[in-house]
C-alpha cells in the first residue's frame, strides 16, 4: 500500500515541476501515464509483497508470529527455524524424491517425444496424420481417468513402492504436448536436409542423431523446460503413487509437514515454504527468458 | 526420393517407442478405466461386476451434481479472469512499458513457477482468521471493517480459490498474449496513428481483431486446465468446508482412494473425461466456424 502512495506523490511532484518548466503537452503526456504507473505499482505490491510478508514470517517464532501483527518485522530474526524446517519436513528426502523421479522422466520424454515427432515430421508413411491426432488427444484426457488401472496393474507387477510408477506415468503424460511441439517444430525445417545427408551413405536413423536431434537443441530445452514444471509441481500423480514417507515428493511432503508439525509452529511452516520456493524461484531467474519462450510456445502450439 | 523418407525400419525405430509407452501408459488405461464403471470394488479387495449401477448412483448422487456445478463455475470464472486479466498485462506489457517490461514480466511471472502446494499454503496462513488473523483480516480490520473466516464458509473458500488461482496463473497467460502480440507489425500500429485513431478505437479495430488467434489459444489452454483443477483446491482447502468447494477431480479421487471404490471412481472420472471432450469439440467447433466467415 505505501508503495502505491509514494509513487503518486514522486510523480505528481515531477508533474508540476514540468508542467511550470515546459510546454502544457507534456504535462497532458505525463499526466496520462500516472494511471499505467499506478497499475504497475499494484502489480508489483500484489505480487511481490506475499512473497515478502511469507519471508518475514518464517524468521518469526511462535510467540512472535501469534502476538504480534503478520506484517511487522520479527522481534528476534529467527534462522534457526531454517535448519529446524529442513530436518523436520525432511527436505533432503523429499528434494531429493523429486529430482530421482523428475530428471528420468525429463530424458525419456525427450528422446522418445523428439524421434516420434522426427517420425510423424520428416518420415513419410500412411496413416501419421491419425497418429499425430491419436498423441494430441491424450492433451485432453484428465489424470484421473488413467490412475485407477495403472495402479492395479503396477500393484499386482510389485512396483508401487518404488519410483518407477511416477516416471513411467510423467513420461507417458508428457509425450502428447513434447510429440505435438516437436513435430510443430521440425515442420520448418526442410526434409532436403534428411534426404541429402542419407546420399553420404548414413542411414535416416543415423540423420536423425547426428542431425536432427542436434538442430532440436533449442526445442529441446524449450520442452524440457515445460515439462520440468509440470512433473515437479504435480500433485495427483505424486499423491497416489508416492503416498509413502520414504517416496514423498516436494509438494507431498509439504503437504504432509503442514499437516504434522507445521500446524502449530508457524515459523519453520513458513521456512519451509521459503525454502522449497527459493530454490526453484532462483533456477527460475537463471533461465527466465527461456522459460517465457517456451511455456508460451508450448501453450500456443498445445 | 520417397523411399529413403518411407524407410520402414527407421520409422519403427524412432515411433515405436513413443507410441508404445504412450499406449501403455495412457490409452490402454483408459479404456480399462471405461471397463472399471461396470464393476465395484478395489485393487486390493477384488472387484465385482454390478452393469449399470454406478451409472444410476452417478445420475442420482447430489454430491456429483455439486462436484459438476463446482467446477463449471470454478473453471468459467478462472478461465474468464486468467484471459481477460493476461490480455490487460499483455497490453499493458506491449503498449505502455515496451522495451523495459523485462523486469515487471519476470516479476508476474515468479508465482507461475512456484509449487502450488507452497501457494496454497502461503494463501491459508494470508486468509487466516484463527488462531490469528492473517494478512487480508488484518488489512479489512485497519479499514474499519471486520476479520471474515475465509476458508469457513463454502463462498468466501471460493473466492480465495479464484483469487489465488488467478494470482498464481496471471503472468503466464500475460506473457502468453504478449507473445503474439509481438507479432502484430509496428507499422500497422503507427499508420493506424497517423490515420487519427485513438488508443481505445486502435484497440478495438486493429490490436483486438489481430490478436484473436492467440486470445483463442489463451482461452483453449485455460479451460483445460481449470476443468481439470485438482492440486490447488486439494491443497488449500481440501474440497471444504464440507463438500461445499469440491471438483469432480477431488471427488473422483476421494471416492477412490479413500473409500477405496474403484468402480464408481471410475464412472465419476468418466463423466470428466466427457466434460473435457465436449469443451474440446465444442471449442474446435467454433473455431472452425472463425476461420471460415
Amino acid at each position: 500500500m505505501t508503495t502505491t502512495i509514494e509513487t503518486t506523490a514522486v510523480h505528481t511532484q515531477r508533474a508540476v515541476v514540468s508542467h511550470s518548466g515546459g510546454p502544457g503537452a507534456a504535462f497532458v503526456r505525463f499526466l496520462k501515464r500516472i494511471p499505467a504507473w499506478l497499475t504497475i505499482a499494484f502489480l508489483i505490491v500484489v505480487t511481490a509483497y506475499p512473497l515478502f510478508w511469507m519471508f518475514i514470517n518464517s524468521l518469526k517464532s511462535n510467540s512472535d508470529f501469534l502476538s504480534n501483527p503478520s506484517y511487522a518485522f520479527p522481534e528476534v530474526w529467527q534462522w534457526s527455524n531454517y535448519p529446524l524446517a529442513w530436518e523436520t519436513g525432511n527436505l533432503a528426502t523429499t528434494i531429493s524424491n523429486s529430482i530421482i523421479v523428475t530428471v528420468p522422466s525429463l530424458f525419456f520424454i525427450v528422446i522418445l517425444g523428439t524421434a516420434a515427432g522426427f517420425a510423424l515430421e520428416i518420415l513419410v508413411f500412411k496413416g501419421r496424420a491419425a497418429v499425430l491426432l491419436l498423441f494430441l488427444a491424450g492433451i485432453m484426457i484428465p489424470g484421473q481417468m488413467i490412475v485407477l488401472p495403472l495402479f492395479t496393474a503396477f500393484f499386482q507387477i510389485g512396483i508401487t513402492g518404488s519410483y518407477l510408477p511416477m516416471i513411467l506415468i510423467y513420461t507417458a503424460a508428457g509425450l502428447p504436448l513434447t510429440v505435438f511441439m516437436m513435430a510443430t517444430y521440425f515442420r520448418a525445417i526442410p526434409r532436403e536436409i534428411f534426404e541429402a545427408s542419407t546420399l553420404d551413405g548414413a542411414s535416416m536413423i543415423r540423420a536423425f542423431f547426428s542431425i536432427g536431434l542436434p538442430m532440436m537443441r533449442n526445442a529441446v530445452l524449450t520442452v524440457a523446460i515445460v515439462q520440468f514444471f509440470l512433473i515437479w509441481n504435480d500433485l495427483l500423480i505424486a499423491l497416489i503413487f508416492g503416498g509413502k514417507k520414504s517416496l514423498n515428493t516436494i509438494q507431498v511432503g509439504l503437504l504432509n509437514f503442514s499437516g504434522e508439525y507445521g500446524a502449530i509452529n508457524y515459523g519453520p511452516l513458513f521456512a519451509a515454504i521459503c525454502i522449497t520456493s527459493g530454490g526453484i524461484l532462483i533456477l527460475y531467474l537463471f533461465l527466465n527468458q527461456q522459460i517465457m519462450k517456451g511455456l508460451a510456445a508450448g501453450a500456443v502450439k498445445g | 526420393m520417397k523411399s529413403v523418407l518411407g524407410d520402414r525400419k527407421a520409422i519403427t525405430l524412432l515411433l515405436t517407442p513413443a507410441l508404445l509407452v504412450y499406449t501403455l501408459i495412457i490409452l490402454v488405461p483408459v479404456a480399462w478405466s471405461f471397463g472399471l464403471t461396470f464393476f465395484s470394488g478395489s485393487a486390493l479387495e477384488g472387484f465385482e461386476f454390478v452393469g449399470l449401477e454406478n451409472f444410476s448412483r452417478l445420475f442420482s448422487d447430489p454430491y456429483v451434481w455439486d462436484a459438476f456445478w463446482f467446477t463449471i463455475k470454478y473453471a468459467l470464472l478462472v478461465t474468464l479472469f486468467q484471459v481477460v486479466l493476461g490480455y490487460g498485462l499483455a497490453l499493458l506489457y506491449n503498449f505502455v512499458l515496451r522495451k523495459s517490461s523485462v523486469l515487471v514480466r519476470t516479476l508476474v511471472f515468479f508465482p507461475v513457477v512456484l509449487p502450488t502446494v507452497a501457494i496454497a499454503l502461503l494463501y491459508q496462513k494470508l486468509f487466516q482468521s484463527a488462531p490469528v488473523d492473517g494478512l487480508v483480516n488484518e488489512l479489512l480490520v485497519n479499514v474499519g471493517l471486520s476479520s471474515v473466516d475465509w476458508l469457513g464458509t463454502g463462498t468466501t473458500a471460493f473466492v480465495v480459490i479464484v483469487i489465488m488461482d488467478v494470482w498464481r496463473s496471471v503472468g503466464f497467460y500475460g506473457v502468453l498474449v504478449f507473445s503474439g502480440l509481438l507479432d502484430i507489425p509496428d507499422e500497422i500500429i503507427e499508420s493506424a496513428r497517423i490515420d487519427g485513431a485513438k488508443s481505445f478505437k486502435l484497440l478495438r479495430h486493429i490490436v483486438l481483431p489481430m490478436s484473436l488467434p492467440i486470445l483463442f489459444a489463451s482461452f483453449i489452454f485455460s479451460i483445460n486446465g481449470t476443468i481439470k483443477v485438482f492440486d490447488s483446491v486439494f491443497a488449500l482447502t481440501g474440497g471444504g468446508p464440507g463438500n461445499s468447494t469440491t471438483p469432480l477431480t477431488l471427488y473422483m479421487y476421494r471416492t477412490a482412494f479413500q473409500f477405496s471404490d474403484y468402480g464408481y471412481g471410475s464412472t465419476i472420472a468418466l463423466l470428466l473425461t466427457v466434460m473435457c471432450l465436449v469443451v474440446t469439440l465444442v471449442i474446435f467447433r467454433s473455431s472452425r466456424r472463425d476461420l471460415s466467415v
